[in-house]
């Protein structure tokens, strides 16, 4: 769905009278496969390159270096510049600064005013789409009354009206409040395995990755670490290193292990925990 | 030295359609010294209520008071209870404004009317004091990274001398890192200069292993107000209101509930380690 | 006082003004400025506060809500009155000092108040009851025959309709920065003009750059759903004049007529 081939990505920093200063190497030598109908996590600190990286995917910047394919068009290409964006949607994490209606229905219906949907079908868009991230009795509300999360949702919606094939968030949850996350991540994830619409999150939240395919960890714009949440979970001390953290609970049972208990090498979930411990004690206590 | 707050009501866009109430009988007192944590989700009076500390927001009935007097009596003078009681809101970018960082830090002092030597010395110390490195000290604050701009933010308060000092959601959109850094800071102002710190946020995990006692504020009402440990034991009802409690406590309840000998009260992963540790070992 | 500005906001409520197309609400808001400068005398503005009446009657906005947004022209109204009060010539009728007031300086500013007042009632009623989009749809259309000019029309209905949606946002940013600066005992309301103008630049600092900020996220944001200008645009909702449009244009035909008739009379 989603290649790069040794993508990099350079900036010239300037200084207060436009003399080049020096270049910064935001992307470095990332190459990435992301396969149709994964849900993909990025993770890495602030400034780790990972948003640099997502606007990569979506034709808003072009590599310095390398390729980047979106469903084998390639995002240099002009021909296909439309084709790129409508097939990969793409969240911010700001949600005032990324809704252009002032009435819910009227900003999901955006998108597709823009791709020349005719009038009958943008209707039919904007209500499924609504539907789907669970906010079709707000259609007529304007966003300004609505939560964080909620606009988050509405932009969700307004990216799927557009029928994408793939969907990237980046840091859509940076800015709301507990239940603001979840509900964003929920839709997020329902959009993955009820419409198998390819989803790459870019967070830092380490919660919201244990439901990941894959888990691609960024560092000074190149990728440090991949593979499933329970590989990368693994090594929390290198996560650390890296300005991350684990989820609480696997923390815990990290510590523990580290203490002596015959734990597994990663927990992700309390379930899994109190699962383990139970055993433990029961084997222990024969 | 302490903030009270007796019997305050506030009412939004009080006169209009869309007035609502915001606040509800608010009665509560924060003794000097403490280390407190102000949860709440998004509209549940949480900001608002910080806001009447330091007479911001005046309550439509009800009294604060600090070190006993009124202050939003007549002849109370707010400027200075401003810098008295801190306040650093969510958002850095709200409040940086100047060319260099430590221009910016002056401004607080520089409003209070001192000596520019005096501006100048306590600009320094406050920007020590977050352990901003000299290097930066004359950069835009707006090149700096989430996390500094927050340091910068808070000196900016800090410069001014207050006893209190409040914090709005300093961790809001940081990485883990950038978390436990404002944190762990926030943590050593109180204990190395032993001012009062109110620590909002609308995450249980952040303040649970640093603070005294925690508020919880629910649809304008105060939910619950104890030391953390307390607080936690109504971990259905916090969950109800959409706050959860750490993920540790949900493990030692379950533990407990399995049959485990563990303090089912342990809110820390500190605790939480030592307590299973300990059943281990009887083993 | 920041949120009390109701100019450039949507009230949203089921009315029949609500559903009537944006260019009939755009035309009438027109020809009722225009009306108001024809009306010379007590009848004239009786009538044009009739029709603004019915119209603020029939659009569910409360009268409360709208007279909330006067509050913030009250320094226009106040100029107005001062200038048109004391600097009109005429019979006079008292005199202190230099300052006099004379009889058609009372007529004048008496006119005067009722025709700002009239206006921004009537042209904040075609806001509150338009959609920021319905309201681009609409100057597009009405404006749709300059394009053969050459002139942007589509750009600049966006440019309008997304500066609307922004007002909201950045009253309550200032307002959040104000209070920010306040905390640090920043100053903005004692001192002279220049003072308070100094005093200004830590809430205008953080504002600008908070404005271009939301800007650039917002053209990304655009771009990346597939913005690109008005050619090969289709509409969501697009314009189609019904039966209501038709009674309300002919309404306006009448109440046009009726004002031109009424200054003609009297």
């Amino acid at each position: 769905m989603i290649r790069t081939e040794n993508l990099v990505f350079e900036y010239i920093r300037r200084d207060e009278e436009g003399n080049v200063e020096g270049i910064t190497r935001a992307i470095d030598e990332v190459d990435l496969d992301v396969k149709p109908g994964q849900f993909i996590a990025i993770l890495g600190h602030n400034g780790s390159g990972k948003s640099t990286l997502a606007k990569h995917f979506n034709a808003l910047l072009y590599p310095t270096e390398g390729e980047v394919y979106v469903d084998g068009m390639n995002t240099e290409d002009d021909d296909h510049l439309w084709d790129i964006r409508q097939e990969a949607g793409m969240i911010f994490q700001n949600p005032d600064n990324q809704i252009i209606g002032q009435v819910v229905e009227e900003d999901v219906g955006f998108g597709p005013e823009n791709m020349g949907v005719p009038t009958e079908e943008i209707w039919e868009r904007v209500e499924e789409s609504l539907k789907a991230v669970n906010m079709l009795s707000f259609r007529k509300s304007s966003p300004n009354h609505l939560s964080g999360g909620q606009k988050q949702r509405v932009s969700i919606a307004g990216v799927i009206a557009m029928h994408p094939k793939c969907i990237i968030m980046d840091e859509p949850t940076a800015m709301l409040d507990p239940n603001g996350r979840k509900d964003v991540i929920r839709a997020a994830r329902a959009l993955n395995s009820v419409e198998g619409i390819t989803v790459i999150l870019i967070t830092h939240y380490m919660e919201e990755v244990i439901y990941a395919d894959k888990v691609f960890v960024m560092d000074k714009g190149h990728i440090e670490m991949q593979g499933t949440p329970r590989e990368i979970f693994a090594q929390v001390d290198r996560l650390k290193e890296l300005k991350l953290g684990v989820p609480q609970v696997t923390l815990l049972a990290h510590e523990l292990k580290k203490s002596g208990l015959d734990l597994p090498e990663v927990v992700l979930s309390r379930e899994e925990l109190v699962q383990e411990l139970i055993r433990l004690r029961d084997r222990n206590g024969k | 030295m302490s903030i009270a707050l007796s019997h305050v009501n506030y009412i939004y866009d009080e006169d209009t359609a869309m007035a609502h109430p915001a606040l509800i009988d608010v009665s509560l007192e924060i003794p000097n010294g403490q280390f407190v944590g102000l949860i709440g989700h998004t509209g549940s009076g949480k900001s608002t209520l910080i806001q009447h500390f330091n007479g911001l927001v005046k309550p439509t009935s009800g009294y604060v008071l600090f070190d006993g007097e009124d202050i939003n009596g007549e002849g109370y003078d707010k400027k200075k209870l401003r810098a008295k009681v801190g306040l650093v809101f969510q958002y850095p970018e709200h409040q940086l404004f100047e060319t260099d960082c430590f221009k910016d830090v002056c401004f607080g002092p520089k409003n209070l009317g001192l000596p520019e030597k005096e501006v100048e010395l306590r600009a320094y110390e406050a920007l020590k004091m977050v352990g901003f490195d000299d290097e930066y000290f004359y950069q835009s604050p707006f090149d700096l990274s989430g996390g500094q701009k927050r340091r910068v933010a808070i000196a900016g308060v800090l410069a001014m001398k207050p006893e209190v000092l409040i914090l709005d959601e300093p961790t809001a959109g940081l990485d883990p890192k950038g978390r436990e850094d404002i944190l762990n800071l926030v943590a050593r102002l109180h204990e190395e200069m032993g001012i009062t710190i109110i620590l909002v946020s609308h995450s249980m995990d952040d303040v649970a292993d640093y603070v005294q006692r925690i508020i919880v504020m629910n649809k304008g009402r105060v939910a619950y107000d104890d030391e953390p440990r307390n607080v936690f034991r109504y971990y259905k009802e916090l969950e109800e209101i959409g706050l959860a409690a750490p993920q540790v406590t949900y493990v030692m309840k379950e533990l407990a509930a399995a049959g485990f000998d563990v303090d089912s009260e342990a809110t820390t992963l500190e605790e939480a380690k030592n307590e299973i540790l300990k059943v281990f070992k009887k083993c | 006082m920041l949120r009390d500005i109701t100019i450039g906001q949507y009230y949203r409520t089921e009315s029949v003004i609500h559903r009537l197309d944006p260019r009939v609400k755009l035309v009438s808001t027109f020809m009722f400025i225009i009306s108001l400068f024809v009306a010379d005398n007590v009848f004239g503005y009786a009538l044009a506060a009739l029709f603004l009446g019915m119209a603020i009657k029939l659009s569910n906005v409360p009268l409360k809500f709208i007279l909330r947004g006067m509050k913030a022209i009250f320094f226009l109204l106040f100029i107005t009155v001062v200038f048109n009060l004391f600097l009109t010539p005429g019979n006079e009728l008292v005199k202190v000092g230099f300052i006099k007031i004379t009889d058609e300086g009372i007529r004048i500013t008496v006119k005067m108040v009722f025709r700002l007042i009239f206006l921004i009632i009537g042209s904040s009623l075609m806001t509150l009851t338009t959609t920021p989009n319905q309201l681009t749809d609409g100057l597009e259309s009405v404006l749709g025959p300059l394009k053969v000019l050459r002139v942007p029309v589509h750009e600049i209905a966006m440019m309008m309709s997304i500066a609307l949606r922004f007002i909201p946002i950045l009253m309550e940013e200032t307002d959040k920065i104000m209070k920010a600066q306040m905390a640090r005992d920043a100053d903005f309301e004692s001192g002279n003009l220049i003072q308070r103008a100094k005093n200004l630049v830590p809430l205008l600092v953080p504002l600008f750059i908070s404005a271009f900020r939301r800007a650039n996220d917002l053209a990304m944001a655009m771009e990346s759903r597939c913005y690109r200008g008005g050619d090969g645009r289709t509409k969501m909702k697009p314009l189609i004049y019904k039966k209501r449009d038709g009674i309300a244009y002919l309404i306006l035909v009448l109440y046009l007529v009726a004002m031109v008739v009424l200054t003609i009379l009297f």
